[in-house]
């Protein structure tokens, strides 16, 4: 793809959002993160094309920009499922019994951790501690977070995401 | 006498019985402290008054706050720019959970404390640098900054006075070691978040190489109530030599899990007994990690320890984020070990060696040990190598010594469970996990 249709791969909406946080930073190049965030944001995650397209934006080299999107681990550099689960594995789940409930989960959705379902309904993931350590074992899907957990109460959760 | 002259951060949040909106904030004295340091005080009488107060950071290292204000330069001094005020909302540190409550039900408690600390650096800009998964506290934070900006408490001319405040929050893209001061004012300029050569510290060269101060949210949400009732109050909130209140946490296999507000200095077992409920029907608690992930356990002699800055250090450990984690006789200290260290290896940024290729082979190695593929000296291996990662450090940053803390003290309280691993080549604890 040629620099000059690269300009078109981002929509005017994500160009505008991601103008709006350049307008207040001291450079166009500390935006990155945002950008990257902006654009996962409309599409779900960021392609190659995409990284590409927001590099020649912000006036910096797509590798430059890849390795600080590679750093991050809420951004997707490769397709996700329509809905993330992000499920806490970190210590004080772990007391509460997060090892097996992983299990039930990987058995539930019939993926491992890493993988998508076959219809694209679900990508499942570890995340650590959410911050919600008092109500163990929790998870977060897209951005509702999900308290207590139970094996029982998993097809309830899970169907209330289309 | 209100809620607010006890509990400062959460009492509000206790009278409204949830979230505490705008005006339920004003209701109960909220801004006066804000209004009145701006309108009556200089920087540098608001700076004294915090160093005098005896507040210390609470994101874990438990820095006297009004000292790293003034290590800020002001006037000619700061040179041509920006100076920058940053709030860590990064919250990472597992089993920690108290960030998050204050900013979900209590947002301009750390709005107005930012205000004052803004005015007492002078910095007009400002960000809370917010977990990229805290959507609900994100929420929370873009309505409070609305309102306040509508009731002009941020932006140009606040209070009438000439000093302005550009407050904005940055969702993080996650990775534990942006929580690390420096690392996350590269985060914050849009790079990858790995940890700066210090010095410069932030306050003499921080944000895009501007002064820049970095406090944690409970440590801001501190100060209006300093402000308000000044140092002698502050001071007798607390029950030992420090001074305030603290948010406690407790997770694990307690009756009531959950967080509250008290005096800073009430003793590990009031916490579990008293507030936490005791132990749950059939459990004995074994150890805790009294501060988050990254502290050294405490066991059944430190129970009747005040949680203190100086005691807990003395108990060779660290209050770190006052949040604790509670291993009870159904954890096998091996496994639960293994569970920490992946953690730290995961997080690791990768620039040092001993952090980035030690932390993953101390995790396997604790994988053999609990599988029952452990060998002799294994543990003197685990030794060496916490010796070698551990304080004061051969690592550029606090990450891998911070991971070591529970993994030496492991090694030394729970000794009997990894020999016997070895020894046996089983976990003793397997079938026996409820
Ligand atoms: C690996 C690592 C992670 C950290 N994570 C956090 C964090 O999430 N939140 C926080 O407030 N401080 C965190 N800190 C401590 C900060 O570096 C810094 O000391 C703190 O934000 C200063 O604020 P305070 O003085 O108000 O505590 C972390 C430190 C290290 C080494
Ligand atoms: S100690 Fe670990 S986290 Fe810190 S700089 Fe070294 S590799 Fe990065
Ligand atoms: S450890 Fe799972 S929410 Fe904190």
């Amino acid at each position: 793809m040629s620099a000059a249709e690269l300009v078109h791969v981002l929509s005017g909406e994500e160009i505008a959002e991601i103008e709006a946080e350049i307008a207040h930073l001291p450079d166009r190049e500390s935006a990155a993160i945002d950008a990257l965030m902006i654009v996962q944001k409309h599409r779900g995650w960021v392609s190659d094309t995409s990284l590409r397209a927001i590099a020649r934006l912000l006036g910096m080299s797509s590798d430059a920009l890849d390795s600080i999107a590679t750093f991050y681990n809420l951004i997707f550099r490769q397709p996700v499922g329509r809905h993330v689960v992000m499920v806490c594995d970190s210590v004080s789940c772990y007391v509460m019994g997060a090892d097996g409930l992983g299990k039930a989960i990987e058995e539930h959705l019939g993926i491992a951790f890493g993988g998508t379902t076959d219809d694209d309904r679900f990508t499942l993931l570890p995340i650590v501690c959410l911050g919600a350590c008092d109500k163990a074992p929790t998870m977060m899907i897209d951005d509702e977070l999900i308290e207590n957990v139970t094996a029982e109460r998993l097809g309830e959760i899970f169907g209330r995401f289309e | 006498m209100s809620l607010m002259d006890t509990k400062p951060l959460l009492g509000r949040v206790e009278e409204v019985g949830g979230f505490v909106d705008l005006n339920a904030y004003e209701a109960g004295q909220g801004y006066g402290a804000a209004r009145k340091a701006l309108t009556s005080m200089s920087p540098e009488a608001i700076i004294n008054l915090v160093k005098d107060s005896n507040l210390r950071g609470r994101g874990g290292a438990g820095f006297p706050t009004g000292l790293k204000w003034s290590f800020v330069p002001q006037g000619d001094a700061a040179g041509e720019g920006a100076k920058y005020l940053v709030c860590n909302a990064d919250e990472m540190e597992p089993g920690t959970f108290k960030d998050r409550f204050l900013l979900e039900n209590n947002p301009h408690v750390l709005i107005e404390g930012m205000i004052i600390g803004a005015y007492a650096i002078q910095a007009e800009k400002a960000y809370i640098f917010l977990r990229g998964e805290y959507h609900q506290p994100y929420r929370r934070l873009v309505e409070a900054l609305a309102d306040a900006t509508t009731r002009g408490f941020l932006g140009q001319g606040i209070f009438g006075t000439d000093f302005n405040l550009d407050l904005r929050i940055h969702s993080s893209a996650g990775r534990y070691i942006c929580g690390e001061e420096t690392a996350l004012l590269n985060a914050l300029e849009g790079k990858r978040a790995q940890p700066r050569t210090k010095p410069p510290f932030p306050p003499a060269s921080g944000a895009w190489g501007r002064p820049t101060i970095v406090n944690n949210v409970e440590t801001f949400c501190n100060v209006p109530g300093i402000v308000r009732n000044g140092v002698e109050w502050y001071q007798g909130l607390g029950l030992t030599e420090d001074a305030g209140t603290k948010i406690y946490g407790i997770s694990g296999r307690v009756n009531r899990p959950g967080l509250w507000e008290l005096p800073i200095g009430t003793p590990i077992r009031e916490l579990v007994e008293r507030h936490a409920g005791g132990m749950r029907e059939g459990f004995e608690l074994k150890g805790i990690l009294p501060g988050g992930a990254s502290t050294d356990f405490l066991v059944e002699e430190h129970f009747d320890l005040a949680m203190d800055y100086g005691t807990i250090q003395a108990a060779g450990s660290r209050m770190g984020t006052g949040t604790m984690i509670l291993m009870d006789n159904s954890i096998c200290p091996v496994d639960m070990s293994r569970n920490l260290q992946h953690f730290f290896a995961q997080e690791s940024c990768g620039f040092c060696t001993p952090c980035r290729e030690g932390l993953p082979w101390i995790e396997a190695l604790l994988l053999d040990i609990e599988e029952g593929r452990g060998q002799e000296g294994d543990l003197e291996v685990l030794d060496r190598n916490a010796q070698f990662i551990g304080a004061p450090g051969n690592t550029f940053c606090l990450h891998a010594t911070g991971a070591i803390e529970p993994l030496q003290s492991a090694l030394k309280y729970f000794r009997e469970d990894f020999d016997e691993h070895i020894r046996t080549g089983k976990c003793p604890y397997h079938g026996r996990r409820l």
